[in-house]
């Protein structure tokens, strides 16, 4: 019986060098946050004689432009775990942010609801399209990106929807004051708070396991009783929710909403922090902790460089290629973990 | 033991060691192969031959030591490229063409024959009908590979090898998906390369290929040399002491009783998709384990699927304890306690990237989650240590993911999985495909025990040993129709021969009693 016992022991330093693998993936792009965070704040001081970056003020900023990223992030994780992509949360959060607004000028707080209920019914097509008709993700969702864009800009008359009395104003502009000297902007809670639920769903839920397998074989999770369609119906609903909750975020911070300019290319940035975050392209691996840490790297990116004094066209160039470098740095260091 | 003393060896390994971070996969291999012969290599999974098999083809480096002579010069494989120049060749078990080009630019890929900068098709055309004739291949070099059936595939791929001018040909499990007659086939192409000099070496789990074909038999155990046999010193008990280390007496051993007060579970009358599958009728008892025999392309798995509701059918009846079923998705079967365990795990059946756990676990999450779907992690734990040990898994704990298993432990996590479920009925769609030798006969044993247990069992099976040493009765299919049974209530015995007769219509037909 020594052959088992030897099978074995291979067998746990395998499973030892599985979990170690699982650890470097799920920890995965945060060294490269630090060093971005320090690379700015030095860079700061050398340059322009001042460290802003690590102040109370600013780090408080960096959070409240990367939560509207994370949310949509959060949704599109749940898509690209399936393997799915969802290119139209961009055009999502403009309707939703439109209709939220107009329905705040006579019915309040009820904006909220609308707006979520319209990004929520903008998945579900999307979802029913995808699930039913069988129809490739990035075709369906290209055609609602054009689409969906245009019914936010009829939606409000190809103009900019205000309402100076917006009763969800606290949203975007308030905190939660946590004892006199911590306050925390509501749009970091809420991200938070989307981030933590995404990943009780993902990691504690029947749905989660099933999210994961029709990501990693659909095949396979067809034939062994998973409801597939109700999966990918589930997935695409959510990311036009969370879109939705990132247009009432979006019109709480400007009072307005504009259905050409809001959310502009933001499904890039929200599938660049999936990416960012170690989530597999073609779906089955990848973690919720992965895109808060992929967002956050977009927002301490684009802070900085504003801070460093860097032209707005740099700044994209520069994006680019921290996504582009990040990614193959990441590619890199699995291969090499991975080779067995 | 040495080879034919009057020939030099076309290749020689020696001293090979292979170190992954942790594991020594290989210990001073060794393999010496002549022109002209077929030299099986034989072990269980996780024995070393595919990792020895990937150094001969560039794909791993050895560690330092190794001597590789080509003959009689020592070289140096540093990459799939320089085993291809120095006329290796390998067919893996997946196939390694595109589906999407003809034969003849699959044979020439990487190679194309040029007239300037154009490629010259005719050129190619030519060269590989000359081929494909020499070889008895019946298709054009112009069809989609992808339309070719497997065995097709794969003599494309010997095609390839031989316009490569290779020398030395490795075939990995080369008729794992091959029907009889298409397995006959190649062995006659297989003796017709041999005759040309080439140098074949055979990797196969199936004792009587090896036994037909080789002139020489090495085996690799845990990663060591265990030595080799001349032509006259193969036989498959040797063979099996030297590949498991001791003896496997009773490999298929019927603890269950078939035949008493059995009452029908399943009965299918007249199924049809109006493809593949024409007018299949069975009936499957409780405790009763029934064989599906019938050559690959008899409309076996499709069947199966159909039943299963993994396919739409057009016409017939499937009844389940006496009532008509008719399930339109799996989901509807296994609630019903029809499951069907697939041909093709890695495919369609695993979730390799998730945990054995999840793995075992997915088919019962849904029934033991707590209200508001919230995952039982307590109860899904305990449930995969229970099947664990009551498989025999070799795993040290649920939360390593399912693609690090051998192909054998695989196999036994998919069971668990449709186990799980407490089925009334189960499907076995070739049980044992790529299972070494061990969890070959512990697959037996659970499937017994299933049956012991009154459960009804439907086994499909292309090996005909393992059917006819394992089912009690044997329902065999052609073209799309069961064409008849052998076995219990018929009055035929259960031989490879009355069930082959059926198979291939080729002697007079007993129809079912």
């Amino acid at each position: 019986m020594s052959d088992l016992a030897s099978d074995t022991k291979t067998a746990g330093q395998r499973a030892n060098k599985a979990r170690m693998r699982g650890l470097v993936r799920s920890v995965g792009m945060l060294p490269v946050l630090i060093v971005l965070g320090l690379l700015v704040q030095f860079g700061g001081i050398y340059f322009t004689g001042e460290g802003r970056f690590l102040s109370w003020q600013n780090i408080s900023i960096v959070a409240q432009q990367a939560s509207i990223n994370a949310v949509l992030g959060a949704g599109m994780t749940f898509v690209i775990l399936t393997g799915g992509i969802d290119l139209s949360v961009g055009s999502i959060l403009a309707a939703a942010a439109v209709v939220g607004l107009l329905v705040s000028q006579t019915l309040g707080d009820l904006g909220i609801v609308a707006a979520l209920l319209t990004g929520l019914a903008i998945g579900l097509g999307n979802g029913v399209l995808i699930a039913f008709l069988r129809l490739p993700p990035f075709i369906v969702t290209l055609g609602s990106l054009t689409a969906v864009r245009g019914l936010a800009r009829l939606l409000g008359n190809d103009t900019t929807v205000f309402n100076p009395d917006l009763p969800f104003a606290f949203i975007g502009n308030g905190a939660l004051h946590l004892g006199s000297f911590v306050a925390v902007p509501w749009l970091v809670v809420i991200a938070f708070l989307v981030i933590f639920g995404s990943w009780l769903i993902l990691r504690r839920t029947v749905l989660g396991v099933h999210i994961y397998a029709v990501g990693g074989n659909d095949n396979a999770a067809r034939l062994s009783g998973i409801k597939v369609w109700a999966v990918l119906l589930f997935v695409y609903g959510m990311s036009g929710l969370l879109a939705g909750l990132g247009g009432v975020m979006q019109a709480a911070r400007l009072y307005a909403a504009n259905g050409l300019q809001l959310g502009q290319s933001y499904e890039l940035d929200a599938i660049a922090a999936v990416i960012l975050g170690g989530t597999s392209f073609v779906g089955g691996i990848g973690s919720i902790w992965g895109t808060l840490i992929g967002a956050l790297i977009i927002a301490v990116l684009t802070n900085g460089l504003i801070l460093l004094g860097v032209t707005d066209v740099w700044q994209y160039i520069a994006k680019g290629a921290v996504i582009i470098g990040a990614v193959a740095l990441d590619r890199y260091r699995l291969r090499g973990s991975a080779r067995t | 033991m040495s080879g034919s003393p009057d020939a030099k060896p076309i290749l020689q390994m020696r001293n090979v060691s292979k170190t992954f971070p942790g594991v020594k996969a290989l210990r001073n291999v060794e393999l010496t192969i002549y022109p002209g012969e077929v030299h099986s290599l034989m072990g269980e999974n996780g024995a070393g031959k595919s990792t020895l098999m990937k150094i001969l083809s560039g794909a791993y480096i050895p560690d330092a030591g190794a001597e590789i002579t080509i003959d009689g010069r020592t070289v140096h494989i540093d990459g799939p490229l320089t085993a291809k120049a120095l006329g290796i060749a390998i067919i893996y078990q997946e196939l390694a063409l595109s589906p999407n080009l003809t034969v003849a630019e699959n044979i020439y890929l990487g190679r194309e024959a040029r007239r300037g900068p154009a490629i010259d098709r005719r050129a190619m055309l030519a060269g590989c009908e000359e081929i494909l004739g020499n070889l008895g291949a019946t298709f054009e070099p112009q069809t989609i590979v992808g339309d070719l059936s497997i065995a097709e595939q794969q003599m494309v791929e010997v095609a390839r090898a031989i316009h490569a001018r290779s020398r030395i040909l490795v075939m990995d499990e080369p008729t794992t998906a091959l029907s009889s007659r298409e397995t006959e086939r190649l062995f006659a192409v297989i003796r017709r390369l041999k005759a040309e000099g080439l140098a074949i070496v055979y990797i196969s789990h199936r004792m009587a290929e090896v036994y037909e074909l080789s002139e020489r038999v090495s085996v690799l155990r845990d990663g060591g040399y265990v030595g080799t046999l001349d032509r006259n010193e193969i036989d498959p008990e040797s063979i099996v002491r030297m590949m498991v280390g001791r003896d496997l007496s009773s490999f298929y051993k019927k603890e269950h009783r078939p035949g008493g007060a059995t009452t029908p579970v399943l009965e299918v009358t007249g199924l049809t998709d109006g493809k593949r599958v024409k007018n299949a009728s069975f009936t499957l008892h409780a405790g009763e384990v029934l064989g599906l025999a019938g050559l690959v392309g008899a409309g076996r798995t499709e069947l199966a699927r159909l039943i299963y509701g993994a396919e739409p059918r057009t016409g017939g009846t499937v009844s389940l304890e006496g009532k008509p079923v008719h399930f339109g998705t799996p989901a509807a079967a296994i609630d019903g306690g029809v499951v069907y365990l697939t041909e093709d795990r890695k495919a369609l059946g695993l979730f390799l990237d998730m945990t054995v756990g999840d793995n075992i676990n997915l088919g019962v999450i849904g029934r033991d989650a707590k209200p508001g779907g919230w995952l039982d992690r307590a109860r899904a734990r305990m449930r995969s240590l229970d099947a664990i040990e009551a498989m025999n898994i070799r795993v040290p704990g649920p939360e390593m993911p399912v693609g690090a298993l051998s192909g054998g432990n695989q196999q036994k996590v998919l069971l668990s999985r449709l186990l799980e479920t407490k089925p009334k009925v189960l499907i076995l769609d070739e049980p044992t495909r790529g299972v070494d030798i061990g969890a070959k006969s512990e697959i037996y044993r659970i499937i017994d025990r299933l049956a012991q247990s009154g459960a009804a069992v439907l086994v499909i099976s292309s090996e005909l040993p393992e059917v006819v040493g394992i089912a009690d009765r044997v329902v065999v299919m052609r073209e799309g129709e069961t064409r008849g049974e052998v076995g219990a209530g018929t009055g035929v015995a259960i031989t490879e021969e009355t069930i082959m007769a059926l198979a291939t219509g080729v002697t007079i037909e007993r129809a079912a009693a």
